[in-house]
């Protein structure tokens, strides 16, 4: 088990260095002078140099990868080209909006999928399995932002909610509510289907296992097989892809935030393309990576703590 | 048997599943729509006509018109190329890319197989959409580098998929004499282990197009793919967004030929999966044949 731990941490060690370069990369690989680009028709010679000092441009590209990648590990992730403000500061602002999404449409998903998976796992071939396995492939095909537009347009108006912003859960409990429900609908809809066919997917497989056979040979009742032999072992698989889940998600959440203006993560990420504001990108790209990283970490040694089994295979 | 006799026989395979028949009747009309749109719709897709402009679905136009008066059948019909074209393209260029990594990390393994695998590993730690965002930040927009942005965010999941089925086909008798009788690589790996190694690829081409079309319609919604004045499903969903109190038809039907045209490729995928790959079903689809007992049941 230490042995898988500390090869897995290994391991993300190695990809986190990885993406630390790829990231890094990002400026040095634009075409022309990202200075140049950033200032667009502000750019003068002396803003020019002023700027590359600031955002320590003017050293040679190994000393700027070390000196970037040393400050982003105490929390510096350089300042904007635009705003001339702190990236993590920035991103930092964003991060609640972004959080509260993420949550909410987990929680949208586990609704959906845990009832539906549920039920038809039990009823396999009935109409609600059918009904399932089409709301399933739907929504896998739905595009979100579609879908988004869509509520916009037809249910907005008629439970009178907003359309865009975002209102902190610490100024107004209910105001936040209203603002997160409906990109939480459109990201969880989408989550939610695919771990549709995962509930279902893991209740049958454990529903075949040789134990729970034993268990109703030995006359156990419905809903103690169902219950303790079933469910328990179809929860282990599940964990693991709702973890995996969440990281996928994040995806999701970039491009929903725009659609309902969404003052996120994703949201900023976008107008840092658009005003070429590259260290505000690279910051936003970095910390979506590393929440995927640390999800997925976390997931593994979780599934090895859960199943002893994982470690010493 | 041959390679067209057996695509043949699959395809036909295929074709008896209700969702397969779906995804390919489906796939088929967009297929037909991209090749003769020149001649459903000779005006391109930028006729305006202003007096026309923002009008309700009618029989003249069947899916309403925008804001210059454009038909969105019109628009729509032009679309479909746009969107097989990115597809087929940036699918291609992870295929290409991703089925070398994978071929060369499954059957060499050791340190390429490591290297090869954590560059993978690296490449998909960045959500799909963000790391296209970011490769159009250095390309800048347009269709062409959305083909290439797509094309770069899906190689590592081809190289899983390929570097999976080779670690299995790598332990095949019929491998181990190719190498035993002194075969050399490029030919143990090109007529030996990638043929068997096929059907998962194949399946996950099928999945990854789906992908690939809703990717697109992503960037052209966030301006940063197919720019206008071309016909993109993404863009004419953007453009649509500014408009939806007064023509909700300019985002609905673009929606919809996008929904169709991702569920007919997800379709034929699972299809496949059952008709080539009935082993790698197991997650996705497992439980969904008439054998399975239902959960918790006493029989």
């Amino acid at each position: 088990m230490t042995t898988y731990v500390a090869s897995r941490l290994a391991q993300a060690g190695v990809v986190l260095a990885g993406v630390a370069v790829l990231v890094f990369s990002l400026m040095q690989l634009v075409p022309g002078d990202p200075v140049r680009i950033a200032l667009g028709t502000r750019y003068t010679d002396e803003a020019g140099a002023a700027l590359r000092e600031r955002a320590g441009l003017d050293q040679p590209v190994l000393v700027q990868f070390f000196t970037w990648a040393g400050s982003a590990l105490t929390g510096d992730l350089g300042v904007s080209f635009r705003s001339g403000e702190p990236v993590t500061g920035l991103i930092v602002e964003r991060l609640p909006a972004t959080i509260s999404l993420a949550v909410v449409s987990i929680l949208v998903a586990l609704l959906i999928a845990v009832p539906l998976g549920t039920v038809s796992a039990l009823r396999p071939r009935s109409v609600v399995d059918g009904v399932a396995t089409v709301f399933s492939q739907a929504g896998i095909s739905i595009p979100d932002f579609w879908m988004g537009i869509m509520l916009i347009v037809f249910v907005a108006p008629l439970l009178a909610l907003p359309t865009g912003g975002y209102t902190p859960l610490t100024e107004d409990p209910a105001a936040w509510a209203r603002s997160v429900v409906l990109p939480a609908i459109t990201v969880g809809v989408t989550s939610g289907s695919i771990l549709t066919r995962f509930v279902r997917s893991a209740l049958l497989e454990a529903a075949d296992s040789e134990h729970v056979r034993t268990a109703r040979s030995k006359g156990l009742g419905h809903g103690t097989v169902l219950g303790w032999h079933v469910m328990r072992n179809a929860l282990l698989p599940f964990v693991t892809v709702v973890g995996v889940q969440l990281a996928y998600l994040l995806s999701g959440v970039v491009v929903v935030e725009i659609v309902f203006s969404y003052p996120g993560l994703g949201e900023l990420a976008l107008q840092a393309v658009q005003s070429r504001d590259f260290p505000l990108l690279q910051g936003a790209i970095l910390l979506f990576a590393l929440v995927f990283l640390v999800i997925n970490l976390v997931v593994d040694l979780s599934y090895a703590a859960l199943d002893p089994r994982v470690g010493t295979r | 048997m041959s390679p067209l006799r057996r695509a043949g026989r699959t395809l036909a395979l295929v074709a008896r599943r209700p969702g397969g028949a779906f995804g390919l009747l489906v796939i088929g009309m967009v297929v037909v729509l991209a090749l003769v749109d020149d001649l459903l719709v000779p005006g391109g897709p930028n006729q305006v006509s202003v007096p026309d402009r923002l009008q309700a679905p009618t029989w003249p136009h069947p899916f309403g018109t925008d804001e210059l008066g454009r038909d969105v059948l019109d628009r729509v019909v032009l679309g479909a190329a746009t969107s097989l074209q990115v597809g087929f393209v940036a699918v291609g260029i992870a295929l290409v890319a991703g089925v070398l990594v994978g071929l060369l990390a499954g059957y060499y393994r050791g340190p390429l197989d490591a290297v090869l695998m954590r560059s993978m590993d690296v490449l998909f730690a960045f959500p799909a959409i963000l790391m296209a965002i970011a490769v159009l930040a250095l390309l800048g927009p347009g269709t062409r580098n959305a083909m290439i942005a797509i094309g770069i965010v899906y190689i590592p999941i081809f190289a899983r998929v390929t570097r999976a089925a080779v670690l299995s086909v790598s332990e095949e008798v019929y491998v181990r004499a190719s190498r035993s009788v002194g075969a050399p690589d490029a030919r143990i790996l090109f007529a030996h282990v990638l043929p068997n190694a096929a059907p998962s690829i194949i399946v996950q081409t099928s999945v990854s197009l789906a992908f690939a079309i809703l990717s697109e319609a992503a960037l052209s919604f966030l301006g940063l793919g197919t720019q206008p004045p071309n016909s993109s499903w993404g863009l004419m969903l953007s453009q649509g967004r500014g408009f939806l109190e007064q023509a909700w038809w300019m985002a609905f039907f673009p929606g919809i030929a996008i929904f169709l045209t991702v569920l007919a490729f997800n379709l034929l995928g699972d299809a496949l999966r059952d008709v080539l790959d009935p082993r790698r079903r197991s997650l996705m689809t497992a439980g969904a044949s008439a054998e399975q007992p239902k959960v918790g049941s006493d029989e």
